[in-house]
């Protein structure tokens, strides 16, 4: 491990240790992705999101909160960069809080999400079965409700608001991520180095979680990367229904609601926070694509 | 001369430069049949590729001659090419389980192959086929001719493949380990199948496969590839007086019940081969 | 024969297990709500004893498994209860709504499919060029738009600042309640009705969410089309069908598009049913008096039937559209017929 990071090094075609295959495989696949121009278009833009919404106070001109009503829906100038909403509030410090609102909640979804998934997959792939054929019909009950209608019932039935739209998007985004992880587990759980494994001794346990769980990853991480995108819509849209983030709350979806009814006289104040949202997913789904055929070779 | 092949290289763009797969192969063949024998990787089949221009798209091929039928492939068009393919040379794959279209009737895909080059109505076409099939010496053609390529053999397949190759009288039969994926029982019957047909048709035949005395059986002349080389071209009768080390290395590898071996010697390699 | 059996009865067992999920989902929807549906059916002010009444009447005060076996029983007898906002039966509400839902998702599930599948096709066909870059972004681009999003832009700019198109709405009010009711599709009804203009007017009102929603799951189809369509072409048959001499247009449409139209049977399905759930948003934004515009009104009133209603029924419909997709499989596939 003490060899420099020398491109050499890197891309030696017989690599001396593990730790050098494995970086080496990563460097191929940094590579890849830096000659797809959208998915470097996608990076940049997600990288930018990232810091903007975490340094949203220190860019912000104005409090997003404080209402100024007699200069409401003003137009974009030097004092309201992209103008000010229908209580007199700066739509550009509302943009940027509500970022903060999104990532926070994607972030949210796909912690819980995530490893739920490919906890389930692994497990459902790895054992067979009944226990396969239980999980799998829970998935199939999941999957028979679109997200939005499933996830708009939930929010309904828990109480409007970021943390049951949370909940909801979670408990109806988690069944894809344990189809893919199953799919992954049945195509090596009967391969070699896994019998291998079984011969020495290893319990299932530890045969799931340090040799198959890791080979589920990739596709995991194309698709985690590719649903963000629809995490985003469908958080905006809960906030645009009036089921997601409440109104005094900056999150676009909402705001978008708020202001619907000033379409056709001030544009701006919806079609703003409409362009973040589309901006954030469409950069998550470059970016997904990009990864997609660099780490995932077969879907290509 | 049907086919005249000089220098032909094929290479891939890599992500450290270019690989060449086939680097400088030459041969003339007209009407008589040429065994191309090689390992896995020696370019064999990309060398047959070439000459039908069915290489993928990412392939480079550079040659100072490469004519089929007096037309150089390097420059025709892709009309041309069509003219050539099917009609001029036949292309016979290695699995009958994945070269069939799978969703197609067999006697569609036959009688295709047949309408496209001959032209006439459907009905004509798949009278035509019925017709091919029983020349490849398939029982009962009209039933065959209404099932799908999976409800067949694997024998059966490549009979259906031939006689759809055979249909619009090609003068060059490419077969590219024709015999590979079937039973060791059916291999010899379906060579011997090919080999009648050729020889009745006057047509030129090129055999690739990895089998040396196979091909040396079916054969005039072979030719023995190495890592996208030429290492030796003889006749078939000849195949003992083989001069090249590589060619020698290939039969003594094979074990024989008049002289037997105590152990079969291991294949070696020299890197010297591939100067020049 | 016996081995028919055994799957159609393994198909049977499924697909009763998923619609026992679905309904058991539905009615947990239905009982977590933190508004007591007792108050929200009798409303606040109403004395002690007419809520406790009310309780009884709706069998609230029964054991959950008792009242989710009600449930079910009322469910086989086609009962979904009644809406306390229009104060019909769901099951009526619903058959009203639904045409209109219907209409829109069947256009643009076939505007989707006339463009998107051609589209995917020619982006593997073009894989690696500048065509295929093109066609990813738009379909990306699809994927990222919020459908409300694009539903305002769309009407700001053609009907309010172009005046091309009509507003929001089914229909011009001057059309209102003309037509007889016969299919619930206006079109269609129109037609029947001999009345051209009612069927114009019908139709201009539908360009809009219709293309909205066709570029939404067009972007799927397009992706999903083109991910097949390159697998096809690496396929052997391709290379036979090319050393056959035919013109690449056959080898694409004859010989390597078949084998992909059996996939997509099941991708139109999924879109389909998808379609539903971009319904809900674009009947917001276009005042169009479907089902999803029921469900977003019902959930916001806290009006539970039509919310477990509705969502039983769009699940009824996907279970149902897989099974389609399936049957259709099973008989475009010579290999698994």
């Amino acid at each position: 491990m003490s060899a420099s990071f020398s491109r050499a090094w890197l891309l030696d075609e017989t690599p001396a240790s593990r730790s050098q295959a494995a970086w080496g495989r990563r460097y191929r696949a940094w590579l890849d992705l830096r000659s797809n121009p959208l998915a470097m278009i996608g990076l940049v833009v997600v990288v930018a999101f990232v810091l903007l919404s975490l340094a949203a106070p220190l860019l912000a001109t104005h409090d997003p909160g404080v209402q100024d009503l007699t200069n409401r829906l003003a137009k974009p100038s030097a004092a309201h960069w992209f103008g000010t909403d229908e209580l007199g509030r700066d739509i550009y410090s509302r943009i940027l809080y509500g970022g903060r609102v999104t990532l926070g909640m994607v972030i949210a979804v796909v912690v819980l999400v995530a490893p739920l998934g490919l906890a389930v997959g692994c497990v459902a792939g790895y054992a067979g079965g009944t226990v396969d054929r239980i999980l799998m019909r829970v998935t199939d009950v999941f999957l028979a409700f679109p997200r939005l209608i499933l996830a708009l019932a939930f929010v309904a039935a828990l109480k409007p608001g970021v943390e049951s739209a949370v909940l909801a998007i979670a408990l109806t985004a988690w069944p894809p991520y344990a189809r893919l992880a199953r799919a992954e587990t049945m195509t090596v759980r009967n391969s070699d180095f896994v019998a291998a494994c079984r011969l020495t001794g290893a319990p299932a346990g530890r045969i799931v979680l340090r040799h198959i769980a890791p080979l589920c990853v990739p596709s995991l991480i194309v698709r985690i990367t590719l649903d963000m995108s629809s995490i985003i819509i469908t958080a905006a849209s809960l906030g645009f229904l009036g089921m997601g983030a409440q109104p005094p709350s900056p999150e676009w979806g909402a705001m978008i609601a708020t202001a619907k009814r000033f379409i056709f006289e001030q544009w701006w104040v919806p079609t703003i926070p409409g362009l973040a949202i589309f901006m954030a997913s469409l950069a998550f789904n470059f970016l997904g694509d990009g990864l997609r055929d660099v780490l995932d070779p077969k879907q290509r | 001369m049907l086919v005249d092949i000089q220098n032909l290289r094929v290479s891939f763009a890599t992500r450290t430069g270019t690989f060449e797969a086939v680097r400088g192969v030459s041969f003339q063949i007209g009407t008589e049949k040429l065994g191309i024998v090689g390992e896995s990787g020696s370019g064999k089949s990309l060398t047959a590729r070439a000459l039908m221009r069915l290489l993928p798209q990412n392939a480079r091929i550079t040659a100072d001659r490469l004519s089929f039928d007096g037309v150089d492939i390097l420059k025709a068009d892709e009309r041309a090419m069509r003219g050539l393919r099917g009609k001029r040379a036949g292309f016979i794959l290695q699995d009958p389980k994945y070269s069939l279209n799978p969703v197609m009737t067999i006697g569609r895909q036959v009688a295709e192959s047949w309408r496209q080059h001959k032209g006439g109505s459907r009905k004509e076409a798949l009278e035509a086929a019925v017709d091919l099939l029983d020349q490849v010496r398939i029982r009962d053609p009209r039933r065959v001719c209404d099932l799908y390529p999976h409800e067949v053999s694997g024998g059966m397949g490549q009979r259906v493949m031939i006689a759809m190759m055979l249909a619009p009288d090609p003068a060059l039969l490419i077969a590219d380990e024709p015999t590979s994926a079937l039973d060791a029982t059916v291999q010899a019957e379906i060579l011997r199948l090919m080999e009648d047909l050729v020889s009745k048709r006057g047509m030129g035949l090129i055999l690739i496969s990895h089998d040396l005395p196979l091909v040396s059986h079916f054969c005039d002349r072979v030719a023995v590839m190495y890592s996208g080389r030429v290492m030796e071209e003889l006749s078939a009768g000849t195949l003992a007086q083989a001069k090249h080390p590589y060619t020698k290395g290939l039969l003594n590898c094979l074990p024989s019940l008049t002289h037997p071996k105590p152990r079969l010697p291991v294949l070696s390699r020299d890197a010297a081969w591939l100067q020049s | 024969m016996t081995k028919r059996l055994n799957a159609l009865a393994g198909l049977l067992a499924s697909v009763g297990l998923t619609l026992l999920g679905l309904v058991i989902i539905t009615f947990l929807i239905g009982r977590v709500m933190p508004i007591d549906p007792v108050i929200a059916a009798v409303g606040d002010n109403a004395p002690q004893e007419v809520v406790e009444r009310a309780r009884l009447e709706m069998g609230l005060d029964q054991p959950i498994l008792m009242q989710f076996f009600h449930y079910v029983v009322q469910l086989l007898h086609g009962d979904l209860g009644r809406s306390i906002l229009t104060k019909n039966p769901v099951i009526s509400d619903i058959a009203r709504y639904f045409p209109a839902t219907l209409e829109l998702a069947t256009a643009a599930v076939i505007v989707a499919a006339l463009i998107g599948i051609p589209l995917g096709v020619w982006a593997a066909v073009k894989q690696g060029t500048w065509i295929d870059q093109a066609i990813r972004v738009v379909c990306l681009a699809g994927h990222s738009l919020p459908v409300f999003v694009l539903a305002m832009i769309s009407l700001l700019v053609f009907y309010a600042a172009l005046g091309i198109a009509p507003g929001p709405g089914r229909q011009d009010i001057v059309f209102q309640d003309m037509i007889p009711h016969v299919t619930g599709l206006l079109t269609v009804d129109s037609i029947i009705a001999g009345d051209w203009d009612a069927f114009w007017d019908a139709l201009a009102h539908m360009v809009q969410p219709v293309c909205i929603l066709a570029y939404f799951s067009m972007a799927y189809i397009t992706r999903m089309t083109r991910a097949f369509m390159l697998d096809a072409l690496r396929g052997e048959y391709v290379i036979t069908a090319r050393a056959k001499g035919l013109s690449s247009m056959s080898v694409i449409w004859i010989h390597a598009f078949p084998n992909v139209g059996v996939q997509l049977v099941t991708v139109l399905a999924l879109t389909y049913a998808g379609l539903l759930e971009g319904a809900v948003v674009t009947e917001t934004v276009f005042s169009w008096p479907g089902l999803g515009q029921y469900l977003t009104v019902s959930l916001m009133n806290a009006d539970m039937n039509p919310v477990m209603g509705a969502t039983l029924l769009v699940g009824l419909v996907y279970v149902g559209l897989n099974l389609l997709a399936d049957a259709v499989y099973r008989q475009l596939d010579p290999r698994v017929r």
